[in-house]
């Protein structure tokens, strides 16, 4: 059903997958099973903070904030409930990797979410998880009651008169609700739109209480941080982008996939060693290394390294971990107006540069991929893109204008070619009116 | 109460309400009414009004959220609803002509059901299998690397279960 995995990985975080029944608690427990929910409670909270900021490891959820610096932003001893919020919402375009790890692995998830629970002194969790993945939802239902079984949910845990209760929440089909903020509206169950911020979730989250969220693979790797220390995570990346991470390598590839890769990987070795190359005889048009929001990469800008840092520096980001390859049998201008079409559909329509801006940018690239339209209307899709850049109320507007504004301005020729091809076979409109 | 569900629907919503804190029931409205969707194949006015009534919110409430998500509907669909994804990682495989396909074999377009109201498509966005695509979900149960042949059989098995 899945990929095979890749010689090439480094397991980890998947360390379990292929375990037989690996998403129950006995093949957990045989394996190592919440060893670091208990080493996390004979730790302390201060250690384990410091741990994780060891470990250098980045959200994967799209923005790769620093986890350490984030867990420890929570106010740990305010008098408020705090609450602790796994987003699985997964609803990046190209991105499929926190399926992966619910269906194979729940009770690591779960035990990162209470080594959370344990460091924030907080009684409560919500897991989101959107609601086209119902049958996640069994799993993790199936699982939690497994750990309230086992005492490492619920009541007294472990014997620590430490109590924490969690629970799976069902989206309903929004992927602004991926979006921090708006995830938290819609778990408070509203529309899922987001919130003005500062002030921010650590300190005024669900119902204004101080909450942690993160992403399930950020949850995941915090385990396996606490169990086996952080020197262990952070040796397989760069400096200040720690570990590995699933990455989700997807499009004109021959062995398309998710496999868990150290962050010190370069493109090319992803592309060629581990997803089995491009097809024969094709060539190398395009990569999206995060997602659908993260700005294209040309051919000679590939050879780069999946680490945040030096994603960044090649104009790009990381995102999260989906990395989308074309080849020279891709129609960009196509391309160009799938991903906005998706973001139109998308805009949750809170602030206006986001709204019209993508219907705007919606009608044009429509236009030009029907061959109508002149040059300057390309150049009107740059325009619109860099004016929407940072404009908009939450960074869903920048994930429409990033990668489009990177596409016309790197592929101006094509949208050029593709013009001339249609116009040359079709007599426009108004001549066919003339005689 | 004025609708009637099945004991499991029931059993559901309870433990949806019990999963918030004191006085935030509210969070219940739109779990409550996917799960119940699942069972009644639309929201009805009734249906928000009960939900309304045990979350214990306005029912206006109920309704501004069902608008706002796409999986919860006041139209009715099939009973198989065949979810096509046509995004990127999708469209790169195939997943475009594939939703052709689906629209032409079927003889239906975006979101209408077949006349016997077993079976609705509809174009989807990224559903989180871009590495095995392209994709198509049936209500929830996934299907990969989706050619058009392989779509004609699942389209068969789903007639044949009726
Ligand atoms: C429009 C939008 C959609 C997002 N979707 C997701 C998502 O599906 N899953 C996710 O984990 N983060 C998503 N994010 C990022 C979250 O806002 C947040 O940064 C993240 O969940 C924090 O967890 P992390 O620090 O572990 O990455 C999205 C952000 C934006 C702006
Ligand atoms: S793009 Fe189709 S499942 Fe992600």
């Amino acid at each position: 059903m899945f990929n095979p995995p890749s010689p090439h990985e480094v397991k980890i975080l998947t360390r379990r997958f292929g375990v037989q029944n690996s998403h129950t608690i006995d093949a957990s427990l045989a394996h190592q099973g919440y060893d670091g929910l208990k080493k996390a409670i004979a730790m302390g909270a201060d250690a384990v903070i410091n741990e994780i900021k060891a470990s250098a490891l980045r959200g994967r959820g799209g923005a790769g904030f620093p986890t350490g610096m984030k867990w420890s932003f929570i106010p740990r001893t305010s008098p408020k409930p705090k609450y602790i919020v796994c987003n699985a919402d997964e609803s990046e375009p190209g991105t499929c990797k926190d399926r992966l790890l619910i269906q194979n692995d729940p009770h690591s998830l779960i035990e990162g979410i209470a080594i959370a629970g344990f460091t924030m002194n907080s009684n409560r969790g919500y897991i989101y998880v959107r609601g086209e993945y119902r049958y996640l939802i069994y799993i993790l239902e199936t699982a939690i009651a497994e750990a309230y079984k086992h005492n490492l949910l619920g009541q007294n845990i472990l014997g620590t008169g430490w109590n924490f209760d969690l629970f799976v929440h069902s989206g309903a089909g929004a992927y602004e609700c991926g979006e921090e903020s708006a995830l938290l509206n819609s778990l408070e169950g509203k529309r899922g739109t987001p919130r003005l911020k500062p002030p921010f979730p650590a300190t005024h989250g669900l119902y204004q209480s101080p909450t942690l969220l993160n992403n399930v693979e950020s949850f995941c790797a915090v385990t396996h941080i606490i169990r086996d220390g952080a020197a262990d995570f952070a040796k397989h990346g760069p400096e200040k982008s720690g570990g590995t991470r699933l990455m989700c390598i997807s499009g004109h590839v021959q062995r398309p996939g998710v496999y868990e890769m150290p962050l010190s990987t370069t493109l090319p070795f992803l592309i060629n060693e581990v997803g089995g190359g491009l097809r024969p005889g094709r060539t190398l048009k395009a990569v999206q290394p995060g997602g659908s929001s993260s700005p294209i990469l040309l051919p000679e800008e590939c050879n780069v390294g999946l680490d945040f840092d030096s994603l960044a520096k090649a104009g790009t980001m990381a995102g999260s971990g989906g990395i989308v390859v074309l080849d020279d049998t891709a129609d960009i201008v196509a391309y160009a107006l799938r991903i906005i079409r998706f973001y139109q559909h998308e805009s949750c329509g809170w602030c206006i540069p986001c709204r019209e801006g993508t219907t705007w940018l919606k009608k044009i690239l429509e236009r030009l991929n029907q061959g109508e339209g002149t040059m300057k209307d390309v150049d009107l899709v740059g325009e619109l893109a860099k004016n929407m850049f940072g404009r908009t109320f939450c960074a869903l507007g920048d994930a429409a204008a990033w990668p489009t504004g990177s596409i016309v301005k790197k592929f101006r020729g094509e949208f050029e070619t593709k013009l001339a091809a249609v116009q040359a076979r079709q007599v426009p409109a108004e001549l066919v009116n003339i005689g | 109460m004025s609708i009637a569900l099945s004991a499991a629907t029931e059993a559901r919503w309870q433990k949806i309400l019990d999963a918030y804190p004191e006085g935030r029931k509210r969070s219940a409205v739109i779990p409550m009414l996917i799960f119940a969707q699942d069972e009644t194949g639309i929201i009805t006015r009734e249906l928000m009004e009960e939900i309304a009534r045990r979350a214990e919110v306005d029912y206006l409430q109920v309704e501004e959220v069902v608008g706002f998500y796409s999986m919860l509907r006041k139209q009715p669909l099939g009973k198989y609803h065949v979810q096509v994804c046509t995004n990127i990682s999708c469209m790169l495989a195939g997943g475009m002509e594939l939703w052709h396909h689906a629209c032409e074999s079927l003889h239906l377009k975006n979101k209408q059901t077949s006349a016997d109201g077993l079976i609705s498509i509809e174009e989807v966005e990224c559903m989180g299998a871009c590495s095995w695509a392209p994709a198509v979900e049936v209500n929830y149960d996934f299907h990969h690397h989706v050619t058009p042949e392989r779509f004609d059989e699942i389209i068969l098995e789903l007639k044949g279960k009726g």
